[in-house]
């Protein structure tokens, strides 16, 4: 996958079309595990607020071991990992795979806080009108915790999205890793990291002000 | 001796402090009254310093407050604060909050520093509160050491803005006896307040501002008894 | 499905290696965090207080520093820099990074604690007679400190977990190390599990040692 030695050294115009199929995977992947991860992550943060006790000694060490591990060691070690158990995943897959439980690691903290937002009181409220569990999950706690901690959900999303970067040790050539490959050709560093720095900042910075926007306002 | 002179004072395009003239002597006990906004703590502030002033003058002693060449942080040991909001330093035991100023202020030693701490603490009733943080203070005894606090500096000025107001109706009077104890033992003490009552009973004189001018100053006998501008009957009438 | 051979003789045989740049690893973030709490102190108060240039350089450091990747910053303190002509050693390349990162998430974190502390306190202080530089270091800060120190254990363990991508510019840190032991005996598996454990264990130490800490310092 490595590009053949060049004989043109400067930065081409094809340079940069291979810039933006290389943001595109970064987008791909990002999107993948954030998704899956989002899901997983809801789920584990339900279990965690309902199980209590057996939730909190099973479980969240289980998660935690993901907060506290290097992402690049996770990423190394599931990739040499998988074939060990038979499982021959290409580089993407290794790293939705583990991009997703990461995430998920992040977002069942962030959604349990979301449950507990929601108060008692209010659950109570809605069961005495006659909702069943689920109903009072889908339209009490739901809108109400979700509001509570999406600013939250979207810090845990960006960064994974700016993690997505490592996944490149394991070959997958995303943004960064195709810098690296076309300063390494180019010797152009400067320019070239620019180009990939803008593009993580562009998509980044006007969220994460969106969400402090919507953090403040929801906060009054 | 405090001097005020002409004392004009705006935030931003807002006029608060309009021609303000006045002059405190030692030993003198004056409360501020007036209705709220109407520029009585903003007074204070400008006397500390705190606030910058637009017009006019302020004279501690003979010393220009806000001029350029005062040192307003050796003027202001002359000068103890206390506010509404007492301002209890969290991070610090209440002895600790005491000695804190002197020693870094007056470059006390810090045996000095504590020798005093207790000594004023035990002074406003809280001698058995010297190593107690202030969140296991109520707010009078929080309040009371904000006035230890002060003291510690050894002032000759003490200025009160609405020591009480934001005291629960039960923990006002422990506040107000600490500061009648004050008066009664000499110190030169203005006062902002609401308590009309500690204002007729401790003050030499009082103050009635009105809209950023001293609308009448007088006796608490006349104030009380015989006040002369409408502005100030009107005034009265409303809190009775 | 298990017809690999795990082989962990030579990795444990490595141990003391990979403790001792556990120790490089636990040094970087250590020194990184140093500094990074120093310089976020001045750009959170140069957020706060200046305008112009100096707060516009401010604001772009945070914003930079917390909306592009750390391997992004990793490669612009690498061969970024390296075309400018400035070449740094892997372990300048590796704090400088982190102390940039670092810098960035802990000055909104102090610009949180700073705004949380109200300014009567600040004028309390002044009454009494104390200078600017007084009521900052006597009051102000001590209160802002404690607000501030679960983010900075945070900040801490990303630290430790941010300096495995050293091992991408040819630093020898637990991560270096492990890649560079694995990679001449083909155990790579065996090889990043271990690093894997030594760096949980890291975490949890350091967290331990935060809550331990915490109860000596904070009384009130």
């Amino acid at each position: 996958m490595e590009p053949t030695i060049s004989f043109f050294s400067g930065f081409q115009l094809s340079d940069l079309w291979y810039l933006a199929e290389a943001a595109w995977r970064t987008l791909l992947i990002s999107a993948c595990a954030i998704a899956i991860g989002t899901t997983l992550g809801a789920v584990f943060g339900w279990m965690l607020y309902e199980g209590k006790l057996a939730a909190t000694l099973t479980l969240n060490p289980i998660l935690d071991v993901f907060r506290s591990v290097p992402l690049i060691i996770q990423l190394v070690l599931f990739y040499n990992f998988a074939p060990i158990i038979g499982l021959n995943l290409d580089p993407f897959m290794s790293g939705v795979v583990i991009l997703s439980i990461y995430c998920a690691s992040l977002v069942a903290n962030v959604a349990r806080g979301g449950m507990e937002a929601v108060g008692k009181p209010m659950r109570r409220a809605a069961r005495s009108l006659g909702m069943s569990y689920w109903q009072d999950l889908r339209h009490v706690v739901l809108p109400i915790g979700g509001r509570a901690v999406f600013p939250s959900w979207v810090g845990v999303a960006l960064g994974v999205m700016k993690d997505s970067a490592l996944v490149s040790v394991l070959g997958y050539i995303e943004l960064l890793k195709a810098s690296q490959i076309l300063v390494t050709r180019t010797q152009e560093p400067l320019l070239i990291l620019t180009i990939a720095g803008a593009f993580y900042f562009a998509l980044s910075y006007p969220i994460s002000r969106y969400a402090a926007a919507l953090e403040q306002r929801w906060s009054t | 001796m405090i001097e005020i002179r002409g004392l004009e004072k705006f935030f931003g395009n807002l006029q608060v402090l309009k021609g303000v003239d006045l002059d405190v002597r030692k030993g003198e006990v004056l409360s501020i009254i007036g209705a709220s906004g109407s520029g009585k703590s903003t007074l204070l502030y400008c006397i500390n310093g705190l606030e910058p002033i637009q017009k006019g003058s302020i004279k501690v002693d003979g010393t220009d407050v806000h001029a350029k060449s005062t040192n307003i942080n050796h003027l202001r040991q002359k000068m103890g604060m206390v506010f509404q909001q007492w301002n209890s330093f969290p991070h610090l035991t209440a002895l600790e909050n005491v000695a804190l100023a002197p020693k870094i202020v007056k470059g006390m030693s810090k045996a000095q520093a504590r020798d005093i701490a207790a000594k004023q603490l035990e002074h406003v009733g809280l001698g058995d509160k010297l190593d107690a943080y202030p969140s296991a203070l109520s707010g009078g005894q929080q309040q009371r050491l904000a006035i230890a606090r002060a003291l510690a500096m050894e002032p000759t000025y003490m200025l009160f803005d609405e020591a009480t107001s934001a005291l629960d109706p039960e923990l006002v009077g422990e506040v107000l006896d600490a500061m009648r104890l004050l008066a009664q033992e000499g110190m030169t003490m203005i006062c902002v307040t609401h308590e009309m009552g500690f204002a007729r009973d401790v003050s030499d004189r009082v103050a009635f501002v009105h809209e950023g001018i001293i609308e009448e100053i007088d006796t608490p006998t006349e104030i009380f008894g015989a006040p002369k501008s409408d502005l100030l009957k009107k005034f009265l009438s409303n809190i009775r | 499905m298990f017809d690999y051979n795990f082989h962990w003789r030579p990795v444990l045989k490595n141990i003391p290696d990979l403790l001792e740049a556990a120790a490089v690893t636990l040094q970087v973030a250590v020194i990184s965090m140093v500094i990074g709490i120093l310089i976020g102190l001045v750009l959170a108060l140069t957020r706060m207080h200046l305008s112009g240039p100096a707060r516009w350089i401010a604001s772009t450091w945070v914003e930079v520093a917390r909306n592009t990747p750390a391997l992004f910053q990793l490669f612009f303190f690498g061969f970024g820099l390296g075309a400018m002509g400035v070449h740094l050693s892997p372990y300048v390349i590796v704090v400088s990074a982190l102390s940039f990162n670092c810098a960035g998430y802990l000055a909104e974190n102090f610009r949180g604690g700073f705004q949380a502390i109200p300014t009567t306190q600040f004028r309390a202080a002044r009454s009494l007679g104390m200078t600017v530089w007084q009521s900052y270091t006597r009051i102000i800060i001590p209160q802002v400190f404690r607000i501030v120190y679960h983010p900075i254990t945070n900040q801490m363990v990303w630290a430790v977990l941010m300096s495995s991508l050293g091992m991408l510019v040819g630093f020898r840190e637990l991560s270096g190390e492990t890649q560079a032991l694995a990679s001449r005996t083909y155990r790579i598996f065996e090889y990043f599990a271990v690093t894997a454990v030594i760096y949980y264990a890291v975490v949890k130490i350091i967290l331990a040692g935060s809550r331990l800490l915490a109860m000596r310092l904070f009384r009130y």
